[in-house]
């Protein structure tokens, strides 16, 4: 198999350069990253490449897309994506969002209802779980929340090594100030949202992790609740970063989905 | 000199034991079911007891502080207790250090509390104010990342409040009020003295040095309050004038008894809370994502660690603590004024389980035998007050022609 070219690419958008990867072929796919900045180009979006061209940006403040200081919301963050997406082009669009992305996916979507061709929200903050509450990573540092948001740490040591580097423990970090100023109260949740939502008539896939300790399944309960063209997977033996733990059975789910 | 008396006002009947099994944890998310009201009410009661009799024993001052969710720290709401020393003392000065005013929604209101306790106690407030520490952003849920933002924001919403008469409209970036006229105004004109106490924040350090606001070292090394006044002395300089000692303040440990063997063993109650500054927690606590830049978020877990290692004995060594008689007190003393030029000077005296009887001797010895050597070797090195100077409350009180120095 020939290696896969990846462009690096910086679009301006709302007075900020955001950077992001292009890669693989196929119709367009933008993937939006976690609440610690996602982990670069991955075995998943390697698989995802070879059926769609994948773009995955980083969202305003995280990696070294530069911070807007404005920007005090994930709604903000949600038209700012919105905007990068009419730069790039692309025309109509798969998404997939992956925990604080999904969120932002959510929002996109009620922004503008045809937006998306196809969405998947995958481990879904955003909505206010019925039971059980998130996991407050504010009051953790970086590494241990990293780590809490995997089943199996051994997972996290072989993506991470043994001891995560200082480098990323400082990229997590800076990432994370990101999401203090997007995300703090209410704490990863929009009231308004499950309002909104029912308007969304986008088929969606929302998968979670069946051993995720940070996020309920409650909150992708509630999500297939208010979207009306929307079922929900359960990936099994996972924790919260379903796309770094279970890779192929996500991209399996993800590839007959979309 | 000025010369004041604090302590951090320990719950002191918080079981030790109990944290430590929790894996040592003292601030914060302790669990308030340890909190005994009745204790409570006989701890606040002595304390005002103490501060009365610090007044009578001749300190200048006395100054309050606040902390949330803290064992280490009974004051949730410092105006309150401002304003109960407003009513039973007469003559100190009563030294907030101070508000934390991000952490307040209103600072509209935080304003009106400061201007009546500053009227009922006859113009005897001193106004400090603080960002809160990281556990406090916790504690009232207010976003880390702004606390600087808003900080500068409520104090010049603050400043404005005082010195303009209202009404007028406030549309700021993190507070908005349709119409600010509130009917309680400080009595000092133009306000009250604003100091700011810190452990070492270049930018808090800068900010007080700009706006000429004396600022208050909480118990730092000789070095790091050496390395702090040339950061000041520059700024200043910068900003058009020179500092003096009546910008420098000092908080230190110190505690002092008839014997030194007494002493030492009161000192060693400062370890209380294993020897933290604010309690012993998760680093990430006191230092949460957004409230500093990540190197200083590193750095400060890295500092905790360390401090965490650190013994009593170590601490009197390195003159963190002083614990001793009166004489033994002032020799310690003698070499900070000599090496770092503070005319301000905070000798915390008490703390952990030193109880009601130790403390109002220990308040005696400060107040007769130790302070009015630290006077004259104040005077001596021409350790002059902001209250002896007569000087400005700020820089821009300064640039009216000097006509703004706080007087009631």
């Amino acid at each position: 198999m020939s290696e896969l070219e990846i462009t690096n690419l910086k679009i301006k958008v709302a007075g900020n350069d955001i950077y992001l990867q292009r890669g693989g072929s196929g119709r367009p796919l933008i993937i939006l990253h976690n609440d610690m900045g996602g982990s670069g180009w991955l075995q998943l979006h390697n698989r995802l490449a070879r059926d769609f061209t994948v773009y995955l940006p980083s969202l305003p403040g995280y990696g070294k897309s530069g911070r807007p200081e404005w920007m005090r919301s994930v709604r903000d963050m949600a038209l700012v994506q919105n905007w990068l997406i009419k730069e790039l082009g692309i025309g109509s669009t798969n998404i997939l969002g992956i925990g604080i992305g999904a969120w932002v996916a959510a929002e996109m979507a009620t922004m503008c209802h045809d937006q998306f061709n196809s969405m998947a929200l995958v481990s879904p903050v955003g909505l206010q779980p019925k039971s059980g509450e998130i996991i407050d990573q504010f009051l953790l540092s970086a590494e241990e929340y990293v780590e809490l948001c995997f089943r199996d740490s051994s997972k996290f040591k072989e993506i991470f090594g043994p001891v995560p580097s200082d480098e990323q423990k400082e990229a997590w970090e800076l990432n994370r100030e990101m999401t203090v100023r997007v995300a703090w109260k209410p704490y990863m949740f929009n009231q308004s949202l499950p309002y909104l939502l029912p308007g969304v008539t986008t088929p969606t896939l929302i998968v979670s992790g069946s051993d995720d300790k940070v996020v309920p399944l409650s909150c992708s309960e509630h999500y297939r609740e208010v979207l009306p063209n929307s079922r929900l997977e359960v990936i099994k033996d996972c924790g919260h970063y379903v796309d770094m733990e279970k890779p192929n059975e996500l991209a399996q789910l993800l590839t007959s989905f979309f | 000199m000025h010369l004041m008396y604090f302590t951090e006002q320990p719950m002191s009947t918080y079981p030790e034991q109990e944290a430590l099994d929790a894996g040592g944890v003292s601030a914060l998310m302790l669990s308030n079911k340890h909190f005994n009201p009745e204790e409570g009410s006989r701890l606040y009661n002595e304390r005002l007891e103490e501060y009365i009799y610090a007044e009578e024993m001749g300190v200048d001052g006395i100054m309050l502080n606040e902390h949330h969710n803290a064992p280490f720290c009974m004051q949730a709401r410092v105006n309150i207790f401002a304003a109960a020393l407003a009513a039973v003392t007469e003559r100190v000065k009563i030294v907030l250090l101070g508000n934390p005013l991000p952490v307040n929604e209103n600072p509209l209101q935080t304003a009106e509390e400061i201007a009546m306790v500053d009227m009922m106690s006859k113009g005897r407030l001193v106004s400090g104010f603080v960002r809160g520490g990281g556990t406090e952003q916790f504690a009232n849920n207010t976003n880390p990342a702004y606390n600087r933002e808003r900080f500068t924001e409520a104090h010049d919403l603050l400043i404005k409040t005082w010195t303009e008469p209202g009404p007028f409209r406030w549309e700021g970036n993190h507070y908005q009020f349709r119409v600010v006229n509130p009917w309680a105004l400080p009595l000092q004109k133009p306000h009250p003295r604003i100091w700011i106490p810190g452990v070492a924040s270049l930018e808090t350090i800068i900010w007080a040095a700009e706006h000429r606001y004396p600022y208050i070292c909480l118990n730092t090394s000789i070095e790091q309050t050496k390395q702090i006044w040339e950061l000041y002395d520059r700024t200043a300089e910068k900003s058009g004038y020179i500092a003096g000692p009546e910008q420098r303040g000092y908080l230190i440990r110190c505690h002092v008894a008839e014997t030194e063997e007494k002493a030492i063993k009161n000192g060693r109650e400062f370890m209380w809370m294993q020897g933290e500054f604010t309690g012993v927690g998760h680093p990430t606590w006191f230092s949460s994502p957004g409230y500093t830049s990540a190197q200083s978020r590193k750095r400060a877990a890295e500092g905790q660690k360390l401090r965490s290692k650190t013994t009593f004995e170590d601490m009197l060594n390195m003159g963190m603590i002083i614990a001793g008689t009166p004489d033994q007190v002032v020799e310690r003393l003698k070499k900070i004024m000599e090496e770092t030029r503070p005319s301000i000077l905070a000798l915390w005296g008490n703390d952990g389980k030193v109880d009601h009887k130790d403390s109002l001797e220990c308040i005696r010895l400060l107040g007769q035998e130790v302070m009015p050597k630290v006077r004259e070797i104040g005077d001596r090195l021409g350790l002059l007050s902001p209250f002896e100077l007569n000087s400005p409350v700020s820089l821009a009180a300064s640039q009216l022609n000097n006509q703004w120095t706080a007087s009631a």
